[in-house]
Order: structure tokens, then sequence, then C-alpha cells
């Protein structure tokens, strides 16, 4: 990012939106709306627990476990809480397979809808204007500004999240991973290979 | 509402999609206070998920496309909060409280955190009646163009697909939203050829869906 606007001790320093949601934070505590110490452990855990790393496990099970990925595909909700993963923005999930035939990509044109628990918070590309108005219209041209590019005759299949459900991609297996644990795995599986903006990662590096 | 310009579905002349190598949840500290201000004020505040979306979507079209996504965010609590009269103007000019609190339903505690967000808030409602499609059926998006808050984009609008998934009965965001009832209604995923939404030269290998309520649909 360009700017740092992390330097709240110079108050000189602080710009018009820092100012306000300061002086909210302020408004909203004194009157007993808020209390700072649930805004601290809300932060701490989308920045901290809440990530992509959740769905690489549950990904890595899936790759691992026919019968746990049969469970995912069919009743997403209870086969991701065995994983221990729930609750906001991910109350009604369903989990898409990518096949050598069908893609799958996910997109929230009106907003950001995004499945917190197994994602985190989505990241500021899906929420930016270029890819809600692009990823309908031309999702392969979205797909080679990630460097992805899929064989021609592949089904590119966009789901746009308009309601409460919220779309997981499970990734193919990358080949020549046979043996691996589910916690090598999970290496593999990226928050954009999630989204169906990418691809996992190659055993050996390459992405 | 329909064609707002949060409804980008479509829209040309954005540009190319610019992702961030490594990217962190936040971007600057405000962006971290914005963001949790806006999960914990929910409960005392009263207001739901659609009424939050409406909120934001409502915004003069030009604040919504210069302003980044967590200003979007604190520009739309700003209005939940000043319609319910729970913060006043000249109290974010002096940046302290100067009127008395309102009666609030409750405050998010540190204790309660985990496990608020851990249950969310589930749409899925019991039915009150049979589905009106299946799976396979051919339907059409309705052709309106709606003043208040919807979830059908204008891009599907008139054009016809296949019903993909039952999803259940869901509450129904345009009524939620307004404050007038969950009215929960059936909700399905509709897939749409992309030569049906853009046209004879658009890519075959291209399908969209949308989630989309029954009260959106038409047999086609």
């Amino acid at each position: 990012m360009a700017h740092d606007h992390d330097h709240d001790h110079e108050h000189s320093e602080l710009s018009p939106t820092q100012l306000r949601v300061r002086a909210l934070e302020t408004i909203l505590t004194e009157k007993g709306y808020v209390d700072p110490a649930a805004l601290d452990i809300l932060i701490e855990t989308y920045e901290k627990k809440v990530g992509p790393r959740n769905g690489a496990r549950v990904v890595a099970k899936a790759w691992s476990d026919p019968e746990y990925r049969n469970w995912l595909l069919k009743d997403a909700n209870p086969a991701v809480a065995a994983v221990g993963y729930a609750g906001r923005q991910g109350e009604h999930l369903v989990v898409l397979e990518n096949t050598p035939a069908r893609h799958n990509m996910v997109v929230c044109t009106l907003c950001s809808c995004y499945p917190w628990p197994v994602l985190g918070l989505p990241p500021v590309w899906y929420k930016s204007a270029p890819y809600r108005s692009r990823a309908v219209v031309d999702p392969r041209g979205v797909l080679r500004d990630f460097g992805v590019e899929l064989p021609a005759d592949t089904e590119i299949r966009v789901w746009d999240s308009t309601s409460e459900v919220r779309y997981l991609v499970l990734p193919m297996r990358p080949a020549g991973t046979d043996g691996w644990s589910e916690e090598q795995l999970a290496e593999l599986v990226t928050r954009d290979s999630m989204i169906g903006t990418g691809l996992p990662k190659q055993p050996g590096g390459a992405a | 509402m329909t064609d707002g310009v949060h409804d980008m579905g479509g829209a040309r002349g954005f540009g190319k999609v610019v992702p961030e190598l490594n990217e962190p949840p936040f971007h600057a500290a405000w962006e971290r206070r914005a963001f949790a201000l806006t999960v914990a004020m929910a409960r005392p505040g009263g207001w739901n998920v659609d009424m939050s979306r409406a909120a934001r979507e409502s915004l003069p079209p030009q604040d919504y496309l210069a302003k980044s996504y967590y200003e979007i965010w604190l520009a739309g609590l700003e209005k939940l909060m000043a319609e319910r009269g729970l913060v006043a103007a000249d109290e974010i000019e002096a940046g302290h409280a100067l009127h008395p609190p309102q009666p609030v339903r409750g405050t998010l505690t540190p204790g309660d955190v985990a496990q608020t967000l851990y249950r969310g808030t589930p749409t899925a409602r019991e039915p009150t009646g049979p589905a009106r499609f299946a799976v396979g059926d051919r339907v059409r998006a309705r052709a309106v163009s709606v003043p208040t808050h919807t979830r059908l984009p204008r891009y599907v609008r008139g054009h016809a697909g296949v019903v993909e998934l039952v999803h259940g009965c869901h509450v129904f965001p345009d009524s939620s939203a307004l404050g007038a009832g969950e009215n929960p209604q059936w909700l399905y995923a509709v897939r749409f050829s992309g030569r049906e939404l853009w046209g004879t030269d658009a890519d075959p290998t291209a399908q969209v869906s949308v989630d989309a309520w029954e009260s959106y649909l038409e047999p086609a």
C-alpha cells in the first residue's frame, strides 16, 4: 500500500476518516453501546484465527478421504463443522467441486458476500468494482488477470452470491501428491483456489 | 434496489483485477476499528444484514464509487445510527457523547464474541408451503426495476435459466430490509448461459448462476 496510516500517536497526521472512526468509537463507548474489549477480540479473531488456512484444512481432508468429500459436497455445514469451523457469514455453505470438465468461480456482484469461517475476510480485489463487474461477463479474462489459463473446452461456472448461501470451491487435487498427508496437502491449497480465481500450488513449488 | 451503482455485474470500464500479494486482513488501524464497530453495533442497533446492505447501497452513487470498502461500511453504519437517533451529528463533530444514550437491547461483551460469531445468523426457515420450482425447471427472472432493497441483479432481468439447486426457504431480503418482516420464500440457484445473458458473441463455455427467491422468478 502507498500509505500506512498506523501512526495514531501523531494526532496531527490523522486523516478525516481516522478522526471520525476515533470519534465514533469514543461516543459509542461513552454511551455504553460498545465495549472496546469486545472490538479487540473481533479484530483479533479475523486477523489471527479465521482465515484461508481453515478452508485449506477442509479441502485437504476432502482430497484425502472420499467419504468426507462426499459428505462435504452433499451437506457442507456439518462436514465443515466437523473440522471445527462454523458461524457468521458461513451459515449456509455449499461446496462446488472442480473437475477437468468444469471450473467453478465465486463472486458477489452486489456487495462482498464471502464464506468467512473458511476463508476469513475477503481480499480487496474480491470487493472491488473490476472483479464484481467482470467476473460474470468475462470470467476467462478475469482468470487471465490472475495468470490462470484453462483449456478452451472447460466449462466456466460462475456463482454470484446473491443470498446468504456461501460458496466454497473444492479445487482439483494436484497430480504427484500420492501418499501426502493432509498437512502436506493443505500447504498446496491457496485462498484463490477456493474462490476459483486460482489453482492449487503444484508439488515442487510451481503455482 | 436494482440498477444502483452497487449492482455491478456486467458493467464495463472498471479495468483489470489487481490482486495484492500476501494481502493483510486490514490495511490501516482505522479499518480494524470500523470493521469491529460495524459488527458490534448490530446488536444494540437492532438492524439486520439486509438493512445494513440497504444502507450501504443507497449512498449517493458518486460516494459509493469513490469510497474504499471500509469507508462504505462506515458511512452505512453512520446512516443506520442516525436514522435511529443513536448518534447525532453534533456528537461526531465534538468527538464525545453530548446526549443521553437510547435504550438498546444489549451490548456485545468480550465474553459473547466467540459464541456470537460461531452461532452466526442463519436465514433458513421452515417452509410454509411447497416449492413452486424443482431442479431442472426453466424459469425467467422477472423484468422489474425495484426501487427498494432487492437481491436480483439487473444483468439477469428478463432472462431465462434453469433451476440448479433448491436451497430451502430463506428470509426474504426485500421485506426484511424494510423492517416489514422475514416473509421467508423458497430460494433457488438459477443457472443462465453466458450467451443468454450477454449475446451470441459471449464465451460459449460460460455459465452464470444467481441465488433467486421464488418471487423473483416466473415459469419460462
